[in-house]
């Protein structure tokens, strides 16, 4: 399937659903509301014109700086979608507001999202509905703070921690 | 007494509880982990029953850093990201930022890459294979295949100019052209190399230990694999041919003739085999690579009348530059492979993108101003705003960099798919149920890259 036929096909089950579909450089796109973006991804792994049943990547963005999303939700949940049987790609992303930044989990659907999702939750501070264990990931337990946030300084330090010497 | 009592039913299990199960830390710093990683394993006698993965003990914000640069600089970042095969990293994430722009590089520049990558993804298999043997007591195996690393390293070293931090991809081509040669020593290379992977089949291929701690040990269905998002040989080792060299191919990958190694168990030893068919295949493609360049042949060398480069250099900067440009000279003044020819046939034209040779950027001011607007703040490489994911084939499997741009000269979100991360986070389901002794073997099958695990 080619990239249109699959953002139709999205389109098609979820007509509400999905906010927006786009193509550019050749990845397409689709934008789903995070009420339907678990039905989204389960039919996506279900459906037998889709098939995506590998989950490439599940990342975030913090459009919190980005010209002319100033007013619009702050943060992209995205997911790259791959599927081994018919070889095509897709691209989801969930728009999320920072009052109340959260998506459910997808780690029913693939067992990698539990691990993607913890780094997103220690990156990002979104929390998944439904994950079974969401801790961070990368950094430590003590750490304060969701590193890759626009507002937090690249340049903040943190106590150290450990045994003291 | 009650001491004694105590000593008892920790160490025997006996008394009320009955057995107990034990809690083993493995590492973060293990002699047997080749990276720093902790398992936290909970074992019933020598049975693994339950794990846990704890990692991050590497991470340097490596996609924090590249949202504070302007896009050239991520590539020294890149380097450190799978350090045994640095130049797949440099030329994914050039390529992500070349779909970006929505430019595309030159025939050669393309060969290059294809070689370069080839030759990177030999060095990373020999290493997990050599190390996974040693710590299985195959010692010999381990200095045979690090002895071949070395040659091969070696090219790396002529063509780049370093071993592991080597920066050569550069965004819309690469730094420098092949040296002079460089074809013969890619024979040799792999000559060298053919005969140690032939010693290595004969050692351990078959070999009753070896085979012991291989097969069957760290196995994963087909649908888990695929459902655990693993790429590269582990996906492949289970039965799935996806190679994205194959499936979607890039750069030249399409012109090359090769074949995709498949496994059947998805075992340790599937892997094993893959890796090692693996490796026969690159150099393959990297034999064809050299045959194919375009270009005209490597060995090209400027003639005629040369001057001196400290003298080219020198008089650049002293301002006599008029007719510099055209003067040949018999070495570039930085690297060899720098110079203005070299750069005409590998590097994209637009002069937005692409830093200038070495000689325009000392012989001309209009190659000097160029050079400026690449690395000044605020200027260089201006992508416009939008998104782009590009996939390559890592050594580990598909190394995907999505790169945003908001229009600035610097990228608003690096995200970089590691190949390593999913084999990692499925490591308690492939050790659990099995030996602690198994645990070595399938962590080293699944080849734990630090730098590009923690990022």
């Amino acid at each position: 399937m080619d990239g249109q036929a699959i953002l139709a096909r999205i389109v098609e089950r979820f007509g509400g659903g999905v906010l927006d579909t786009h193509a550019y450089r050749g990845d397409h796109t689709a934008i789903v509301d995070r009420s339907t973006v678990e039905s989204a991804l389960t039919l996506s792994r279900d459906d037998a014109a889709l098939r995506f049943d590998m989950l490439m990547d599940l990342t975030a963005v913090d459009y919190l700086r980005y010209p002319g999303r100033e007013d619009g939700p702050r943060f992209d949940v995205v997911y790259h979608l791959y599927s081994v049987e018919h070889n095509h790609r897709v691209r989801i992303k969930v728009p999320v507001e920072q009052d109340d930044p959260w998506v459910p989990t997808a780690s029913g659907i693939w067992p990698i999202a539990n691990w993607l999702e913890r780094e997103v939750w220690d990156m990002y501070g979104i929390r998944f509905e439904g994950h079974p264990d969401l801790r961070r990931l990368l950094m430590y337990e003590e750490f304060v703070g969701h590193p890759l946030r626009k507002d937090y300084p690249i340049n903040r330090r943190q106590p150290l921690i450990g045994p003291k010497v | 007494m009650a001491d004694e009592r105590v000593t008892r039913e920790l160490l025997l299990g006996e008394g009320s509880g009955g057995s107990q199960n034990l809690y083993v830390n493995m590492g973060p710093a293990h002699p047997a982990m080749h990276g720093i990683i902790r398992i936290f394993a909970e074992l019933d006698g020598e049975t693994v029953v339950k794990a846990d993965v704890e990692i991050g003990y590497l991470h340097r914000g490596f996609e924090k850093d590249c949202e504070a640069h302007v896009y050239g600089n991520a590539i020294p970042y890149t380097d450190r990201l799978n350090y045994v095969s640095p130049l797949i990293n440099n030329f994914g994430y050039a390529s992500a930022v070349e779909k970006l722009l929505g430019i595309d590089v030159t025939e050669r520049c393309k060969y290059i890459r294809v070689i370069m990558s080839e030759i990177s993804r030999i060095c990373d298999h020999l290493t997990c294979v050599g190390a996974s043997a040693m710590e299985l007591g195959a010692f010999t195996v381990f200095l045979y295949m690090i002895k071949a690393r070395e040659f091969l390293w070696e090219l790396v070293e002529d063509v780049t100019g370093a071993r592991l931090t080597i920066s050569y991809g550069r965004i819309g081509g690469v730094k420098a052209d092949l040296p002079a040669g460089f074809d013969l020593k890619v024979k040799r290379a792999f000559a060298e190399t053919r005969q140690v992977l032939e010693e290595v089949h004969r050692l351990i291929t078959g070999n009753r230990i070896f085979m012991d701690r291989m097969v069957g040990v760290g196995a994963m269905t087909r649908e888990d694999t695929i459902a655990w998002g693993i790429t590269g040989p582990l996906l492949r080792a289970s039965g799935v041919p996806f190679d994205v060299r194959k499936t979607q191919p890039y750069w030249a990958y399409d012109r090359m003739d090769f074949e995709v190694a498949v496994g059947k168990n998805g075992d340790n030893f599937d892997r094993y085999l893959v890796r090692m068919a693996e490796m026969e295949q690159s150099m393959r493609i990297a034999e064809q690579g050299l045959d194919g360049i375009p270009g005209g042949a490597i060995q090209v060398d400027w003639e005629g009348r040369a001057i001196d480069p400290d003298t080219y250099v020198d008089r650049g900067k002293q301002g006599k530059t008029e007719g510099l440009l055209f003067v040949p000279i018999k070495l570039s003044p930085n690297l060899q492979g720098q110079d203005r020819g070299a750069h005409a046939r590998l590097d994209v034209p637009d002069k937005r993108v692409v830093l200038p040779s070495k000689e325009a950027a000392y012989g001309s001011i209009e190659g000097l101003m160029n050079h400026f607007m690449l690395v000044m703040e605020g200027y260089g490489v201006r992508p416009p705003a939008g998104e782009a994911y590009f996939p390559v084939e890592g050594a580990n499997g598909e190394l995907g960099f999505y790169v945003v741009s908001d229009g600035s000269d610097r990228p608003y979100r690096v995200r970089c798919r590691p190949p390593c991360l999913p084999p990692v986070a499925a490591l308690p389901r492939m050790i659990e149920g099995q030996m602690i002794a198994d645990v070595i073997p399938t962590f080293g099958s699944v080849n734990m890259i630090g730098g590009e695990l923690d990022r």
